[in-house]
């Protein structure tokens, strides 16, 4: 089974990455994108038929390692 | 005093730090490599600065998830003194042993310059020797120093006098221009700063003496 898990940082925390990409998609003439946020995507595959089982092994993943909650949102996406 | 000095892949300030706890107690810190589960009898543990694990998927975040952590958790609790300095600060936040997270400077740049500090609170076991000096100075080389928690938390920290430093000019966006903070016991320190960087006329900068000094008085 593949999965994606997608790692934003959270409303109001600031993202001086994302405001360089959005003041450098401004000086391509790209005025009309704002709020610009950066975030990673993981993949991984999973070792495990049952979808429930493996939502909740990639649940465990991300408040264990792969985000922190203190910063970080993320969502999960597990691939038919 | 005895000390120990974390070692990750990719510290790069365990050697300052051993130096800097040799010239103060007289004698070598155990070198502790972050595959070790038990750490020697000791009675401060430091978690150096550097990129540990090369600052993958956040800074702090795999080296907080290391084996010895661990042990160095249990000790924390059981009341030895912790110092994260740097990437260590970075380590104690993603483990939770410190309230917040550490964040890329506001201004996107590395920052690597001394950076003079307010000590805003002269009464915690890492900043009573500096006899109420109200500043010192420490270099600050940092990307990800720029410290966020949440407002209930930084009220906490302002109201228990748990913020230990404060940037007198802040270099990379800090909520409450936080250089450095205590737990709630505390016995636990994380800072950005490098104390260690400061412990010689050589290196440009002495105020780190005090705070080694401090650290061997307080055992």
């Amino acid at each position: 089974m593949k999965a994606k898990i997608y790692v934003t940082l959270k409303n109001g925390v600031l993202d001086p990455q994302g405001k360089a990409i959005e003041s450098a998609l401004a000086g391509l003439g790209f005025d009309a994108a704002s709020n610009v946020r950066q975030g990673k995507v993981i993949e991984l595959d999973i070792n495990e038929s049952d979808a429930a089982k493996a939502e909740a092994a990639l649940e465990d993943m991300c408040k264990r390692l792969l985000a922190n909650p203190v910063m970080e949102n993320y969502r999960i996406e597990i691939a038919s | 005093m005895k000390a120990a000095v974390i070692v990750f892949p990719a510290s790069n300030c365990d050697r300052d730090a051993a130096v800097a706890l040799e010239q103060a107690t007289g004698k070598a810190p155990a070198m502790v490599w972050h595959q070790e589960t038990e750490l020697p009898e000791c009675d401060l543990v430091v978690l150096p600065g550097g990129f540990s694990y090369g600052d993958y998927l956040r800074s702090g975040a795999m080296a907080a998830r290391s084996p010895i952590m661990d042990a160095v958790k249990k000790r924390a609790e059981a009341g030895a003194r912790v110092v994260g300095i740097c990437n260590g600060f970075q380590i104690l936040t993603e483990t939770g042993l410190l309230p917040g997270a550490l964040l890329r400077n506001a201004g996107i740049e590395f920052v690597c310059r001394t950076v003079d500090l307010a000590v805003a609170n002269s009464d915690t076991a890492f900043t009573r020797a500096f006899n109420n000096r109200p500043f010192v100075a420490f270099p600050v080389a940092h990307h990800d120093g720029n410290y966020i928690a949440d407002e209930e938390t930084l009220k906490t920290l302002e109201g228990e006098g748990r913020i230990a430093f404060k940037y007198v000019d802040n270099p990379n966006g800090s909520a409450n221009d936080i250089a450095g903070i205590v737990n709630e016991a505390g016995n636990v320190l994380g800072m950005m700063p490098h104390p260690e960087r400061a412990v010689s006329p050589l290196l440009d900068g002495v105020d780190g003496v005090d705070f080694f000094k401090g650290l061997v008085e307080a055992a």
